[in-house]
């Protein structure tokens, strides 16, 4: 009897420990786009290879950035961001931790749209910053999307921008966030 | 024992549920590769100071070149200082594609001409592939216009051939530097200024004193010079500045012409006579 209490007890503990993993969702190919308007010329660039947990259960997210992933139409201004704004060579990725709040509790495996509230940091060029920001999970079949927007001053980054080029380089960058993740 | 022993169990089997978010990150870690990650911008421009750096212009790249090379700064005052002889090139250098940059320009001094092709051979990387530098075979042709004899002799007696390989290696973010062997070969050439084939090797680099400006430097050792030689190793100092889109560098050197065949195989400025001229390239990438 008592063994099977354990047994039973046992098995209850390991199916759903297993349930908790299949809250855990990964992309490797998440999409980051930032945009910046100035007098002379616009700022763009597009990171594909943008990688993120993201947990269901625990309402916990984390995204790594590798900077030099960043693509820009001019190589030349790539260079420069890399080199003389981000100095990934030195801070070669970007990351942020945080955790979401939703307006419903999540089902699994039915598809549903849900809205977040993001709360986490931010850590680019090796200063961390709090952010905050809403955004929208979706799930679709065995996939989960998840997207925001939200805003960035270069400034709070130690990411100087010389006086010369002010015309060319907005104080504030535009972030907009997409990705799509699959069970871990 | 037994309520001790199911305990521990639960503890276990319960124990990779309490993951922070840091260890959410290690997860993250875990399960991603490292990739690998080319060096950029060894050198701020294509050139260091006189010669050509590893950095080949990127696909559909064009950069507008003009270099100035002023008289010796030991020519008085009556000749400003040398400011008043100015030696002028214009070259245009455009990316065919990644790998492959060609290049044509036009120096006043002894109306040549030269064109170039530049081949990204190696890149340095770190990361999950590692290599410890860059390669870049430089080769040049250049025709001698100036008309200083009559008749004028057969262009082929004017030509001369420029190749080099360009080794260099970003050893830190602000530090990089370059070995350049290098073969010039003289169509047509005065048995007392040596064979047709002139050897030399060559070193430089750049430091960087802040996040736009550097200094570079560069010398030239002439392996087969013959017993008569009255010549002089190339011997250059600069400081870029890069602004966005424009390099500028200025420049002190013993030599006068600004294209290899020029600076490596004819430089008759002695740097302890005071023999140095200033010059200035101003480069613009589109």
């Amino acid at each position: 009897m008592k063994l099977l209490i354990k047994s039973v007890l046992l098995a209850i503990i390991i199916t759903t420990s297993q349930a908790q993993a299949q809250e855990k969702y990964m992309t490797k190919e998440g999409h980051i786009k930032f945009f910046s308007s100035a007098l002379v010329e616009d700022i763009e660039a597009d990171n594909h290879k943008v990688q993120s947990i993201i947990d269901i259960a625990k309402k916990e997210v984390v995204i790594s950035i590798t900077m030099h992933d960043f693509q820009f139409e001019k190589s030349l201004m790539q260079e420069h961001f890399n080199e003389n704004y981000v100095e990934s060579e030195k801070f070669p990725k970007a990351t942020f931790k945080g955790v979401f709040t939703s307006d419903k509790d999540f089902v699994l495996n039915k598809d549903g749209e849900y809205q977040v509230e993001l709360v986490g940091e931010i850590t680019i060029h090796g200063v961390t910053k709090p952010l905050k920001t809403k955004g929208v999970i979706k799930m679709v079949g065995s996939q989960l999307e998840a997207q925001t927007t939200f805003e960035l001053s270069v400034a709070d980054f130690d990411i100087e921008i010389p006086k010369l080029l002010f015309q060319n380089i907005a104080e504030v960058v535009k972030v907009t966030v997409n990705f799509k993740y699959d069970a871990l | 024992m037994k309520k001790i022993v199911i305990t521990v169990l639960c503890f276990f089997a319960g124990a990779h549920w309490s993951l922070a978010q840091d260890d959410l990150m290690s997860l993250l870690e875990d399960n991603t590769e490292e990739s690998t990650v080319y060096t950029e911008a060894t050198f701020k421009g294509s050139r260091l100071v006189n010669s050509h750096t590893i950095q080949t212009r990127k696909k559909a790249e064009l950069e507008f070149l003009i270099s100035h090379r002023f008289g010796r700064l030991n020519s008085g005052s009556y000749e400003f200082w040398g400011l008043d002889a100015a030696n002028i090139r214009l070259g245009l250098e455009y990316g065919l594609t990644e790998y492959l940059t060609v290049g044509i320009g036009r120096n006043s001094h002894e109306k040549t001409y030269d064109g170039l092709v530049k081949v990204k051979l190696v890149r340095q990387s770190s990361g999950k592939r590692s290599v410890p530098f860059s390669l870049v075979y430089f080769t040049s042709a250049a025709i001698k216009t100036l008309r200083e004899e009559d008749p004028i002799p057969p262009n082929a007696t004017r030509m001369y051939y420029t190749h080099q390989v360009l080794i260099a290696r970003k050893f830190a973010p602000s530090f990089s530097m370059q070995l350049m062997p290098s073969l010039i070969h003289r169509n047509s050439i005065l048995e007392e200024e040596g064979d047709n084939d002139l050897y030399a090797i060559g070193v430089g680099g750049r430091i960087k004193l802040s996040k736009r400006m550097s200094l570079n430097a560069e010398y030239y050792y002439r392996m087969n010079t013959p017993a008569s030689d009255q010549q002089f190793n190339s011997a250059a100092l600069g400081i870029d500045i890069e602004t966005g889109g424009h390099v500028f560098q200025l420049h002190l050197t013993n030599s006068r012409a600004m294209i290899e065949k020029g600076f490596i195989t004819e430089t008759t400025g002695d740097v302890l006579g005071g023999d140095i001229h200033f010059g200035f390239n101003v480069s613009r990438v589109f």
